[in-house]
Formats: structure tokens, sequence, C-alpha cells
């Protein structure tokens, strides 16, 4: 302790020897980030702290360069794991802003990419792909997702290994310039890096994205419905509340995404509930609920019973 | 003799650090960056070769600088330009355009006369570069 304030006091002679650490956070505006991450974001308990975490480093590593206490820039290279639907594009979104106000990427554009759009399809064509999309997120943030297409073990002339060695260099030689984030489903990124140990040392921070819980995706529902302007009935949230249970233990659920979908197709039904009588009044209370007969005329529920 | 063409050209060499931010002021416009190269420095030499293709959709001037390493580590003894391409209408046209950079040693340009009829004179300047073929003209590379 002793030590650590002796060296506090004498290093930073200088410059700034005193910082206001709430008008430092204020200033940079991350809190209103993390309390829209905090609204908007719903569960996601780890996530949240880890991003938490990242802000609060970085908002101490701004304040150590200013008082001449520099210790390199921190690598920020990260990798998403986690189901689909759990939320992993949003989050990079939102770490572009954050790194963006903090000042660890110079512009805070996400450019959001895929092996298609790396890897070429004839030789000597990976080269020039993949640079141009490096250069696109020069002074921001790269995201690669569904990261592991990028190798292919079966085929080993795949035009793939030449992006990754690309990837490789620039992440470890422009650190400063750009931010990549891997994301994918966490069985097939733990396979991917156990064949390509270059990114896993290069990346410092490794995410978990957790599934949903029953009660998560009901508010996730419904927040996304307050979005479109439409609400549930008492009787269609129960109902919902059926439709997850029995959809969750459906093959290819997918979070958050499902919800999305199911939602549209309520939205369907309740149109065309609504188009069937057409001698009727409708008050705008009709046109934003949705009842249960909607939800209950989902196949989640025909097949449920039926086996 | 130094070769003054483009932006800049009377002014001390840009260093990185200048010609990220002029890329960067580029950028900001929305115009297209694109670095280009030659061994021929005749002021009338319109057609340098492209460095890859115009950079179009950029943000930031890192990429364009990552380019230019690499064409200088190709092409170093050579002259490099960057040039900015506005392509919103009515302008589509070139709007910036500066030397990033020059040979070691630029040997300049003599004066030829031609006698014509009458005892007229025509004059014309050709670079001492150019009387190596292309590829040679300044030492190595």
């Amino acid at each position: 302790m002793n030590t650590l304030t002796a060296v506090d006091s004498s290093g930073a002679a200088p410059p700034a020897t005193l910082v206001d650490l709430r008008r430092e956070f204020d200033e940079v505006g991350i809190g209103e980030v993390l309390d829209q991450l905090d609204r908007e974001l719903i569960g996601l308990k780890p996530v949240k702290t880890r991003i938490r975490e990242i802000a609060s480093l970085l908002l101490i590593e701004r304040i150590r360069k200013r008082m001449d206490l520099a210790s390199g820039n921190p690598t920020l290279h990260m990798s998403f794991t986690g189901n689909p639907g759990t939320g992993k594009t949003t989050v990079a979104l939102r770490i572009a802003s954050i790194l963006h106000k903090l000042g660890f990427v110079r512009r805070g554009q996400v450019v959001s990419v895929t092996r298609d759009e790396l890897v070429g399809q004839y030789i000597g064509h990976t080269a020039p792909k993949t640079k141009e999309i490096l250069k696109k997120a020069m002074g921001g943030v790269l995201f690669i997702d569904e990261a592991y297409y990028l190798h292919r073990p079966d085929n080993e002339r795949d035009y793939g290994q030449e992006a990754i060695e690309i990837l490789l260099q620039v992440m470890e030689s422009q650190r400063e310039d750009l931010v990549v984030i891997l994301a994918g489903y966490g069985d097939r990124m733990d396979k991917f890096f156990g064949s390509n140990p270059g990114f896993r040392s290069r990346i410092a921070h490794h995410i978990d994205f957790p599934d949903y819980a029953d009660d998560e995706l009901l508010a996730i529902s419904e927040l996304m419905l307050g979005d479109m302007n439409y609400k549930f009935s008492a009787d269609a949230r129960a109902a919902f509340v059926r439709y997850i249970a029995l959809r969750k233990t459906q093959p290819l659920f997918s979070n958050a995404r499902s919800i999305r979908n199911a939602l549209d197709r309520m939205r369907l039904r309740q149109a065309n509930r609504l188009v069937a009588d057409l001698d009727r009044v409708l008050s705008a209370d009709d046109i934003m609920s949705l009842e249960a007969s909607d939800v209950l005329a989902s196949r989640v529920f025909s097949s449920g019973s039926g086996g | 003799m130094r070769i003054t063409q483009g932006c800049f050209s009377f002014l001390p060499d840009l260093t990185d650090e200048q010609i990220s931010k002029q890329v960067q002021y580029c950028l900001a416009n929305g115009w297209a960056v694109n670095i280009e190269f030659t061994d021929d420095p005749h002021p009338r030499n319109s057609f340098w070769e492209m460095w890859g293709l115009p950079m179009f959709d950029l943000r930031d001037a890192a990429g364009v600088l990552m380019e230019l390493t690499e064409c200088r580590k190709v092409y170093g003894n050579s002259y490099i330009r960057l040039s900015a391409f506005d392509s919103s209408h009515g302008w589509e046209s070139v709007r910036l355009s500066f030397i990033v950079n020059r040979p070691k040693e630029e040997p300049g340009f003599r004066l030829e006369r031609h006698e014509v009829e009458g005892r007229n004179i025509r004059y014309t300047t050709k670079s001492y570069a150019v009387d190596r073929p292309e590829g040679q003209r300044y030492g190595a590379s």
C-alpha cells in the first residue's frame, strides 16, 4: 500500500496528480451506455459484469495515461461464445460504443462479417479481400460471426487459413487501430481455438453468453412487443409463458431469436383475426393487443400435445 | 532536382503522421483514397500505376497507411502519391493529390531544343531518369 502511494505521488509530478473519478466517469459518458445496457439487455449477468470490469479498467487506464503511468494499451480483442440468439451481436455493438467513448478506438464503427466476406474463392483472392475488410474496420471493431468457419480442418488447401494468418498479423501489429471480436457457439469455438492457438493467446477476454431463463425470455418478449407498440392481454401472457416452456424443449431453439420469430407469427395471426371480421369498429387497444388465441394457435402447442 | 507536383510539394516531405491527418481529412469528406506509383516523373505523365483498388468505405486513415507501408516495401525508391476521389454528383473527380514518397536521388530534367522550319525552335523537357528502361530508373527496384 505504502509503496503504491509513494510511486503514485512521485511518478505523477508533471501531469495531473489528482483526478476526480466521478467527474472523469461522467465526462466520458460510459455510465449512460452501461445503464442502457442494463435496461435494454435482459439477463446476461456474467456478460454485464465482464463489460463493467472492462469499462472500469479502460477508465483507469485512461487516467493512468494522463498521469504518465503508461502501461501500454491493454489488449482488447474478445471472443463471445454462446448459443444462438443470446445477444452476441447486440453486445458487440455496445462494446464498440463503450470503447469509442473511452477513446480506445478512434471511430467506433462495427464491421460485421462472416467467412464469405473474408475468404476468397480462388488463389490470390483471399488476401485482398481480407485486407479490404480490415481496412474498413480500422479505427473500429471487426466482428467476425461464426469465426470457426474460417478454419476447415478437413480441407488443408482451404483458403481460410490465409485469412487467419492475415488476421493474426494485424491483430498483433495494429492493436491500437482495431479491436477484433470473434463470436460463435461455445463447443465449436473451443475446437477452433484448439487448432489455432495463436488466436487464443491474442484474445484477452473470453466472454460466455448463458442461455436465457424462462422469465427472462418473457421479459424480452414484452420489451420487443413494447418497441413494436403491441402488448399481451392477460390471457395471452399466461399462454405465452406456456409457449416458452414448450418451445425450449423443442429442437432448434435459439433463445431471443426464436422469441422474435414467434412474436412475428403472432402478429400475423392477430392481423388475420382482425381482418376476418370486417364489420367491426376497432379501437387502438384492439389493434395493439395480442389475444390468447393468437398464441395458442401456434404449432408448438399441437406438436407438444401430440407427442 | 526535386519535382513539385500535387499538393504540399513545396513543403518538406510529409511525415507519416501528417499524411495520416491529410488522409483522415479526405475520409471525413467522404472521398475515396487511392495509392499510385510511377518511375516516370514527367509532369505530363498522368498514367501512374495503381496500387490495388481505390479504397472506398474506409473510416480511419490507419487502413490507408497500412497499404502505403506495403507499397513502400515494394516501390520504396519510386514516386508514390495519394489521390482522393470525390464521387459526389457534380464533382466526380480527384479533389486532392499529393506525393508521399520519392526516390532517394531525383536526377531532374534536361531541356531539348528541336530546330524546326524557319529557324524556329521547339522546346521539350525530358527526365534523365527515363533514359533507362522502366524498373531500372532509380537503381534497384
